[in-house]
Parts: structure tokens; sequence; C-alpha cells
């Protein structure tokens, strides 16, 4: 045996080789197919093994760029909103829904402006939930707060209590609908991490792209409970801070640079 | 007793009339599949059709929490999935909401006469299944209400509270 294991296999070694060399190359591919079986709908409910979330590098958000609620009106059907007839066009500006809201801060002293995107923090303690006299507003097991409209009664408590002023009223019926955000009279919604978008299998929101095609990325959306999430390395790499940290909320959206 | 035979004979001629009737409007229920939808093509709904006209709303109400909560869009269930292929299309090949009059679902729920209020906030055509910006465009030319808003604020202490149009913090 011994003498056996001296004497060296030429061919044997070249085999060995070859196949770690085409092994190492299929990982490229597996991974392809990992994501690709990862992109499918879901079949299975949403649970906590995830919690989405978001970074805002207000250094990067320009003033006067408003892809981000362009992108989020148009995947989300808010641009289908018509105007009640005769009613005044400012009114109509403060009333229609709006999911993200583009905010300018400046700080008095130093004169420094910031801008940044506001919508629903998704927080993991939501005072919306809180309020709900109907159990309509609620916190997917994914960590995306929303509303089931089906029980939603339209009283707004949540509108009142949300501290960002992320959720919108739809005071009348809408003509055009997309199949894939529903939006009825009478209740309350707001940003829902374009949850159909994660559904099925994609795991981008309207906003982080559009702030990408224009170049600025100042969003980073992914995973908080994913370490290696492009979310959590850029959250470990830069100073943040969640908006209102006072009130204790644990939101899911965190800023930097403010 | 020729009056009574005569009078019997009406009577049995009227209810011959009316069992005559009913059974051309029992014809008529279940003929509401539209020729011009994808339905109408296939040999039965998601579910044998008996089936499906007596539970459908069950099915529906069913899926619609596992969509809501558990984020499952994509079962035979989804309501998404009944309009796609029950909606019908008119003669230049545009799709016709189902619940206008004669359309698929309206056309037997006002028979039934059962208020049908899924379509005040769901799509009644099918119209950006997906998620994919190039349907949603399709749609930009009806944006309303101008270009979104800007908020600006100055808060007084220089804090970085997030307020609007000078609100309350």
């Amino acid at each position: 045996m011994s003498q056996q294991r001296e004497t060296v296999d030429h061919d044997r070694r070249d085999f060995l080789g070859t196949a770690a060399g085409l092994s190492a190359a299929s990982v490229a591919p597996g991974l392809m197919l990992h994501r690709l079986a990862e992109a499918a709908p879901r079949t299975e409910p949403v649970s906590d093994a995830k919690r989405w979330g978001m970074l805002v590098d207000t250094n990067k958000c320009a003033e006067g760029c408003t892809a981000c609620v362009e992108a989020c009106d148009r995947e989300n059907g808010l641009n289908l909103q018509s105007k009640p007839l005769g009613d005044d066009l400012s009114k109509w500006q403060d009333q229609r829904a709006v999911w993200i809201r583009k905010v300018k801060l400046q700080d008095n002293v130093s004169g420094h402006v910031t801008n940044l995107p506001l919508m629903c923090q998704h927080c993991e303690h939501p005072p919306c939930v809180d309020v709900c006299p109907t159990g309509a507003s609620f916190k997917r097991a994914d960590g995306i707060v929303m509303v089931d409209r089906h029980i939603c009664i339209g009283c707004r408590y949540c509108m009142m209590a949300c501290p960002y002023k992320a959720r919108s009223f739809i005071h009348e019926q809408v003509d055009h609908k997309l199949t894939r955000a529903p939006r009825g009279k009478g209740c309350v919604e707001s940003c829902n991490l374009c949850a159909h978008r994660l559904d099925a299998g994609d795991f981008t929101t309207a906003c982080a792209e559009a702030c990408a095609a224009e170049g600025h990325n100042a969003i980073v959306f992914g995973d908080l409970k994913d370490e290696n999430s492009p979310l959590n390395v850029a959250l470990q790499a830069q100073a943040n801070r969640q908006i209102r940290e006072d009130l204790g909320l644990n939101t899911g959206v965190r800023y930097a640079g403010v | 007793m020729a009056i009574a035979t005569h009078r019997g004979r009406l009577v049995v001629i009227g209810l011959a009339g009316a069992l005559c009737a009913l059974a051309a409007q029992a014809e008529e229920v279940g003929g509401f599949v539209l020729e011009s939808s994808k339905a109408a093509k296939l040999d039965n709904c998601v579910e044998p059709t008996e089936y499906m006209r007596r539970n459908h709303m069950e099915l529906i109400r069913h899926q619609r929490d596992t969509t809501v909560y558990g984020g499952i869009r994509s079962t035979k269930h989804s309501m998404a999935g009944c309009v796609t292929c029950h909606v019908g299309y008119d003669d230049d090949q545009q799709p016709v909401p189902v619940n206008a009059d004669h359309q698929f679902c309206e056309a037997c729920h006002d028979y039934a006469a059962v208020t049908l209020n899924c379509f005040d906030c769901h799509a009644t055509v099918p119209k950006g299944e997906g998620w994919n910006h190039e349907v949603a465009a399709l749609h930009a030319h009806e944006v309303n209400g101008g270009s979104a808003r800007v908020a600006g604020v100055l808060p007084p202490d220089g804090s970085l509270i997030p307020t609007e149009g000078g609100e309350s913090k």
C-alpha cells in the first residue's frame, strides 16, 4: 500500500485539477440558479427570517430631484388619482395620496441644508398599529407595516398617530387602478416597501431603483437581518440614525448624514 | 263538470307555461362566460364550474388574507387571475371592465341581486399585474395634480424633526 502511495499518478492529478477548476467555474452559475430560484413568486407565507429596511444617505440626496417620488407614484398607481371636479389645486395637492415626500431641512445655525425622502419608516413598534381600532393597520412578519384595507374603516387614527406623517387617506373613488395596487375610497394607505415586488421575488423597491438610475444611489434597500446584505454593509460603514429615535420605535428606515 | 274540466285544463296549461318559463330562465343562468374572454377557450375554471358558482366568494376571501398577510399572490385562487381570465374584449380588442353591464361578474351578480364591491378598490381590467415600469408608464400621461409635493421647512431650533407646511412637530 505504502509503495503505491509513493508513486504519483499524474493523470489522476490532472483529472482532479480539471475537476476542481470545473467545479469552481460552476459556482457562479450555481449562485445564479439559486437567485433565480429565489426570484420565483412566493408560495410560503412571509416569515420573520427577514426584516426589510432602508438606508438613505442624505448627502447623496439631491435638491430638486423627485425621481423616487415619481417612481413610487408610477409603481403604486398614485399617478392615476384625479383631482375632484371643482376642487382647488393647492387643496388637492395637500389631499392626494403620496407615499414619499421630499423634505428639506435647514440648520439655522450653520445654514446647512439637508434633503431627504420621508416615507413610512416601518417601525418595529408602530404607533399606527397600536391605535388602530379594527386591526387593519398591521405589521407583516417581514417587518412591513401596512393596512388591510378590507377591514380599514377610515377612522384615520393611524394618520394622527404616525410621527412621520407617512399615511394618506383616499377621499374619492379612484377611476383607474392597477392590479398590483388596489385603492379604495375611505381607506388609509402608505408605503409598503413595494411588497408586490418582494412577493414576486424581486428584492428592490421602485424608489431605490429610480435613485440608482439617476446616479445618486442615496437609497440602499435590503434585509436588516442578513449580516451580509448590502444594507447592513452600508449601515456598518457609516454613521446613521433613526428620525425621532427618541420615540424608541426602532424604525426600519435609517438615515445617514442627518 | 265540463266547466270544472275546462278550468283544470287551464290550470295545467298555466302551470306548464310557468315551468317552461322557469326552464328557459334556468338555461340562461350560467351562460355568463363571455365569448371574447380567455375563459371561453378553457374547459373549466380553476375548480369545477358548479363549485365555482357556489363558492367563488369563499375562495377569493381566503386568498385575500393569504395575500395581504402572507404575501402569497400567485396561487390559482387570486382575484387578479379571475379578472385576467374572465375579462371580455370589445371589437377594438380593448378589455371591458368585468363589473360593467352584461360583463361576466356584473351580469350574474345583477341576476342574483347581490351587490358586488370588490371593484370599488380592485382593478376591473388586467392592468399592471406585474411590477414592471413599462405597464405603469403607459398611464403616466394620466398624472394629475402636478409634480410631486416638495416640502420645505426651517425648524426654529435647527432640529431635525421633519415637519411640513408649518404644521406642528
